[in-house]
């Protein structure tokens, strides 16, 4: 970080901002791993504690609003600071959404076990969660280290999520189609494969955001999102 | 139009048509520099304050300039309408062009210029005269108005811009040295803008007054700048960030960065802006 404060009591106001966030991000990441851990062993238990959990990440999201703007009223601060701590306002907005998301697709294990889980797609989806949750662990990094190259390249692998769920999409679609038994587990998979999907959307915004703050310039060029799936039909295959 | 040539005191005897007619005249031109400095070395005796400074001022625009205690920004201020003359021990290198005519040149008269360009000083500073005669003296002798009547409404107006009419229109004949420090220097800002000059040079004129009155002035500033050139030194960043369209950071006596002034607080360049404005140790 840059040189200290004159006025250290400043520093220590960011440098509690900063934490949070880190804890926040802790607490999203490991939501997250526990929700898809859950829905793969169906375990209730697990996905109960996940659920219980997510109470924990909207307390600190008002927390740090309420400390931001206090730090704003009474600061004002100016250049980097003020990205510092707009940054933290809309990271710690994000990794809440994560934890919303998590939770999301931990009520799902029940109805999904109760429906005869379909192993094979459980583990695709497996797979798109470990591809969105290693973005999530990536961008906190480069957020902890303020690394713009390794936020440019997160924000770069989002396309990676888009194709696999919407190849994940089109497998469920046809799963559905083969056995009409199949339709409510996959409707709630389905959901699953999307909240994982809008994880890895999340960590792409934070990935802009801490672009922003290291530099206060914005990421350049198209953002690399391509969800095609209201195209993919049944006739499409 | 400025030609502060001696010979000029004649033209500037209608001055505020004059000045409105101007102002209508270059309305469509933006961005064009109103004041330019040029190489710019700032002497007193052997201390160096000014180090070859060069920076175009945009008309119709705030500038502000910031820094440091004591980096030069009230010497570079007070270069621009000669006011360093007074001094003894100051000596200016390098050239100030006013609509491009080097206000050092031979035959340029201070107090034509500074009819011209107005200042409003770090420390209030009225005559030991009356309320009235505080801001009517200008007009007066820059032979602005023709008639009683429309010296006091040059007067209530320019009271009244700078936000003091009401405190002071019952008082108008007691001295203007026995108002609050905050009601003198909005005496002073009353004072400068009585006779329409085209350029209005602040040094911190908020220092010493509250927020409401700061407000007032801040409005006014922002009110001022559709017709006039405005550069205000300020230690406030959020003023300056408030009221300015363009920044300049002054440091040792050197112009470090200057700009559009939301970058200049959003994102500067130089790393001396950043620590100054952040309020870090440089
Ligand atoms: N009349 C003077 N005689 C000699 N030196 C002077 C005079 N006025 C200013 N200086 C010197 O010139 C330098 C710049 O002073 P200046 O007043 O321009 O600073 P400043 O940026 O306006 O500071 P501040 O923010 O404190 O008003 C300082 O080192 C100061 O001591
Ligand atoms: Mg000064």
């Amino acid at each position: 970080m840059s040189d200290p404060h004159i006025v250290s009591s400043f520093d220590d106001e960011l440098k509690y901002l900063i934490r949070r966030v880190s804890e926040m991000g802790g607490i999203a990441e490991r939501m997250g791993g526990d929700a898809i851990a859950a829905l793969v062993n169906s375990d209730a238990g697990m996905a109960q504690r996940v659920i219980s959990e997510d109470i924990v990440l909207d307390e600190a999201e008002r927390d740090i609003n309420e400390r931001s703007i206090l730090v704003i009223a009474k600061r004002q601060p100016m250049a980097h600071d003020l990205r510092e701590i707009m940054g933290s306002i809309r990271i710690a907005a994000d990794l809440e959404r994560v934890g919303d998301l998590a939770k999301n697709i931990a009520k799902r294990v029940v109805a999904v076990e109760g429906s005869g889980q379909p192993k094979k797609l459980v583990r695709g989806l497996e797979h798109l969660a470990e591809l969105a949750l290693t973005q999530l662990k990536e961008v906190l990094d480069a957020y902890s280290t303020r690394s713009t190259a390794m936020a440019s390249s997160v924000r770069q692998r989002d396309e990676e999520i888009d194709a696999m769920y919407t190849s994940l999409f089109r497998e469920l679609l046809t799963y559905m189609m083969e056995d009409p038994r199949n339709i409510s587990a996959c409707t709630h998979l389905l959901f699953c494969a999307k909240n994982i999907e809008r994880i890895g959307d999340h960590a792409t915004n934070i990935a802009e955001t801490v672009y922003y703050m290291a530099t206060g310039a914005q990421l350049l060029g198209e953002r690399p999102k391509v969800d095609e799936t209201p195209s993919v039909t049944a006739a499409g295959k | 139009m400025a030609n502060f040539h001696t010979d000029a005191l004649a033209n500037s005897g209608n001055g505020t048509a004059h000045a409105k007619q101007e102002g209508a005249k270059s309305a469509n031109t933006r961005g064009v520099a109103k004041i330019k400095a040029e190489s710019v070395n700032v002497f007193y005796g052997e201390n160096q304050a000014i180090k070859n400074v060069s920076v175009d001022i945009d008309e119709r625009q705030v500038t502000a300039f910031i820094g440091p205690s004591g980096c030069g920004k009230s010497t570079f201020l007070r270069c621009i309408n000669r006011m360093n003359d007074v001094i003894e021990s100051c000596r200016i290198e390098g050239r100030i062009l006013i609509d491009d005519n080097d206000i050092y040149a031979k035959g340029v008269d201070p107090v034509i210029l500074r009819s011209h360009i107005g200042m409003v000083f770090q420390k209030p500073n009225p005559f030991p005269k009356s309320i009235y005669e505080n801001v009517a003296y200008g007009p007066k002798i820059h032979g602005r108005t023709r008639n009683k009547s429309e010296l006091d409404s040059v007067v209530e107006q320019s009271l009244r811009r700078a936000g003091l009419w009401d405190e002071v229109k019952d008082r108008l004949a007691q001295p203007g040295t026995g108002l609050s420090g905050g009601q003198q220097q909005r005496l002073c800002i009353a004072r400068a803008i009585a006779v329409d000059p085209e350029v209005i040079l602040m040094d911190e004129p908020c220092s010493a007054l509250d927020p409401i009155a700061t407000a007032r002035v801040e409005e006014l500033i922002d009110e001022l700048r559709q017709n006039f050139t405005i550069v205000i030194v300020t230690h406030s960043m959020q003023q300056a960030a408030r009221v300015s369209q363009k920044t300049a950071f002054f440091h040792l006596g050197h112009l470090v960065e200057e700009g559009p002034t939301d970058r200049i607080f959003t994102n500067p360049e130089d790393k001396r802006t950043q620590d100054y404005i952040t309020g870090r140790f440089g």
